[in-house]
């Protein structure tokens, strides 16, 4: 929705925060995590590009609305208990 | 303080008094003088201020533009080649919604290399959003600086200035120029203090990416700044005539217009000159008049509009050239004219570029030029002047 | 397990970043280490529009943004504001690309360092223009496909070596520059918050893999990192008023075990992969001969 004239700073200035926009919408394959796997190494947590993931009691969990699907927390994850999936999918 | 000084050391007296606070700059003849008292009246502590020596015109203005979103007032101050060198920032500044002021000393443009005045390099920045004031003498330099501060920091403005001295015959000639009291300048010129600056502790993004769908507003939000500016710099002026006791004319200078027949409009130091050969003319029965363009953005629309309906001819004397058109100022003035009540007579003499000197004499033989044009029509609206290899005489 | 590395986020998800972006860590891993007290100063490159569009920010910091060749004079002009301002125990950051650093920006970069400004820049550099849609910069590594260095009929690629940015960096005499890796993110924190502590300019190159750009499936953006390192490619070093010191020695693994990751590279011939080998080798030697002469 354009903004009148009167209703904009006079610059630019970007002060809301990003999550207004859900990248999750991009993903074409989905992480699914095996809780019980799970070594609560914090691995995935600290190579997410997009601090998607947050831990909770040590173990991951994916913000699906902002996973963008990169993989790269299957990928690195050294119990392999994380799987992509085609999205769309179970 | 009645002092003898420069153009060039009156602008530095200007951002002194100013208390600018960031002054980024780049060396170029004929500015360099401005740039070395500042660095000495920081050196010695006279003027409280950061002075970064930056290693490019491009990079002067860049680093303004960031330390005044970051609240601090900034000052610099370049001449041709670095002024163009700056145009993509020039932009930035302006769209930015920046409060910068920038002495540019006119100065030729390259190739052929020249160092000598003509306003080529300042007309080529009229779409670039900033203020511009050309000035006529030493004591205007100094004034309009502290002028433009009060003028483009207010809420309603915020958009940069740049101050325009002739190369050499402003910038290295010595006038007597009035240094006000610095008391009597905080008095009229508050601290700047910006509603929005960045600072840390506020997660704000300055100056992001915007869709066709916003875009235009922001621009829109700039006209009106600029809008503004035309009123603001007429009260600015009142009062700093009130404070100091001198103004300079307004946005158009006009000179014995009232009754006159024939008009000169022109910008810079040649008005000085022409003022003297008004007089010499008038002395002599001929109703001519001066019209001095102070400020070329805001461009003084209205201002031109009455005139232009009072006289027969209005001459208009560009120190620039707009290839392909004709002379920038001329093409303005005759827009402003078109929707005058009576449309004068107008023609447009490009003299005096790269330093070329504009005589008494050449002024004289433009208005006799023009007086007889304003009755029988111009047979070319554009005539360049003393150019050798031409018919005409002008010396 | 605790986390190896800072647990507080400064940066949102949602950026607009691919899926993979190595440049997104970096800036995650930054600030990470610098914390609240940043001025971020990014000019034209991929980051200046992954905090998306007005009025999206993904920094939790505050955010300059600037024309394409400004940074090294941005962070001047923000330095000098705050210093005279009184601002105090605020870092200075200049975050740019490869191109805005060693190609438009290296002018700026240049002035900046030479003045001792006090600021950090950090240089994300997924070796090309990527924001523009792949074009060749002068960090583009030899032997690369990019859109403006294409393989064509001609087998074309990028024949001209590399920039050495860091190597420009220590001829300017500064206090602290080192290189840094986003698979290495304990080393990445420890730099940085190194760098905070040190007073004048301070230069950090990281490498920040490109899933689009280096044509690599965005899940091997880590060990792709992990392969420049361990190959030599990227070797992890620091330089501390001019002296080099190695911080993390690498596998020593052969480079077409990096190169093959990459679809970039997959034009390159046997020959040529070797003539790559032979120059990382080279490189790698110098360096290790740098830290042993302490220049």
């Amino acid at each position: 929705m354009t903004k009148s004239y009167e209703e904009i700073p006079l610059t630019p200035i970007s002060d809301s925060p990003s999550t207004i926009t859900i990248t999750g919408l991009w993903r074409v394959m989905r992480p699914v995590v095996d809780a019980k796997k799970c070594k609560k190494c914090t691995i995935c947590w600290k190579f997410c590009p997009d601090a998607a993931i947050k831990l909770v009691d040590g173990v991951p969990v994916i913000d699906l609305q902002y996973c963008k699907g990169c993989g790269i927390c299957s990928f690195e994850c050294p119990a392999k208990c994380i799987t992509m999936v085609k999205e769309g999918d179970q | 303080m009645r002092s003898v000084m420069t153009g060039n050391y009156a602008s530095a007296y200007g951002a002194k008094l100013a208390r600018a606070e960031v002054i980024a700059a780049y060396p170029i003849t004929p500015q360099t003088s401005i740039v070395e008292k500042l660095a000495d009246f920081v050196a010695t502590g006279e003027l409280d201020a950061k002075f970064i020596p930056v290693e490019s015109e491009h990079s002067a203005m860049a680093a303004c533009i960031a330390a005044e979103t970051a609240g601090a007032r900034t000052y610099t101050a370049t001449s041709s080649q670095g002024l163009t060198l700056m145009h993509e920032v020039l932009m930035w500044a302006s769209g930015a919604r920046l409060p910068i002021v920038m002495t540019n000393v006119a100065r030729a443009m390259a190739p052929p290399w020249s160092v000598w005045v003509d306003h080529m390099d300042s007309v080529a920045q009229r779409d670039t959003g900033w203020l511009q004031f050309f000035c006529q003498d030493n004591q205007e330099v100094l004034d309009t600086i502290i002028m433009a501060y009060k003028v483009c920091e207010n809420a309603a403005v915020m958009l940069p200035a740049m101050i325009i001295e002739d190369a050499f015959i402003l910038s290295h000639t010595s006038e007597p120029v009035d240094v006000p009291d610095q008391q009597l300048v905080d008095s009229f010129l508050p601290a700047y203090a910006p509603e929005l600056k960045i600072e840390p502790g506020k997660a704000m993004g300055f100056g992001s990416l915007v869709k066709p769908d916003q875009y235009m507003e922001f621009r829109y939000k700039a006209m009106l700044g600029m809008r503004e500016a035309h009123d603001r710099y007429l009260r600015v002026e009142q009062q700093f005539k009130s404070v100091f006791g001198r103004d300079h004319g307004g946005l158009l200078d006009r000179y014995r217009c009232g009754d006159a027949e024939v008009v000169l409009v022109c910008a810079g130091s040649v008005a000085a000159t022409a003022r003297e050969v008004v007089d010499a003319m008038r002395a002599k029965g001929t109703r001519v008049g001066l019209a001095r363009i102070k400020a070329f953005r805001p461009f003084p629309q209205e201002e031109f509009k009455e005139l232009a309906s009072k006289v027969e001819g209005i001459a208009v004397l560009d120190r620039s050239y707009t290839f392909g058109a004709a002379g920038a100022m001329f093409s303005e003035v005759k827009a402003a004219a078109y929707s005058a009540h009576r449309k004068p007579v107008m023609k447009n003499y490009i003299a005096g570029l790269g330093g070329r000197d504009i005589t008494p004499k050449i002024l004289e033989r433009i208005f006799a030029d023009m007086i007889v044009v304003s009755k029988r029509g111009a047979e070319d609206e554009v005539e360049w002047v003393d150019v050798a290899g031409l018919p005409r005489r002008w010396r | 397990m605790p986390t190896t590395i800072p647990e507080e986020e400064f940066t949102y998800p949602g950026s607009t970043g691919c899926p993979g972006c190595g440049a997104n860590l970096v800036m995650r891993y930054m600030l990470k280490a610098l914390g609240e007290r940043t001025i971020v100063s990014i000019p034209a490159c991929c980051w200046a529009v992954m905090p998306g569009y007005w009025p999206s920010n993904c920094l939790k910091v505050p955010l300059l943004y600037t024309a394409f060749e400004a940074t090294g004079a941005a962070i001047s002009g923000l330095r000098a504001a705050l210093d005279l301002k009184g601002v105090k125990d605020v870092t200075v950051v200049g975050f740019a690309g490869d191109g805005g650093t060693v190609d438009i920006g290296l002018q700026a970069l240049s002035g900046a360092a030479e003045r001792r400004t006090d600021a950090i820049y950090v240089m994300y550099d997924n070796e090309a223009y990527m924001n523009t849609g792949i074009q060749r910069s002068g960090s583009t590594p030899w032997g690369a496909w990019t859109t403006t260095t294409p393989v064509g009929t001609t087998h074309g690629f990028k024949h001209e070596p590399k920039k050495d940015i860091m190597a420009i960096m220590q001829a300017h005499r500064i206090p602290y520059a080192a290189t840094v890796s986003v698979a290495h993110p304990e080393d990445f924190v420890k730099k940085i918050a190194k760098a905070k502590d040190i007073k004048g300019f301070r230069f950090i190159h990281a490498l920040a893999p490109c899933p689009p750009g280096w044509r690599m499936n965005p899940m091997h953006t880590i060990e792709v990192a992990k392969l420049a390192v361990d190959t030599h490619i990227f070797p992890l070093y620091e330089i501390v008023d001019g002296q080099v010191t190695i911080t993390r020695k690498g596998k020593g693994l052969p480079v077409s075990e990096y190169l093959k990751l990459q679809g970039r590279f997959s034009h390159l011939t046997p020959e040529e992969i070797e003539a790559i080998q032979k120059a990382v080798d080279a490189q790698w030697q110098n360096l290790l001969a740098k830290e042993k002469s302490g220049t």
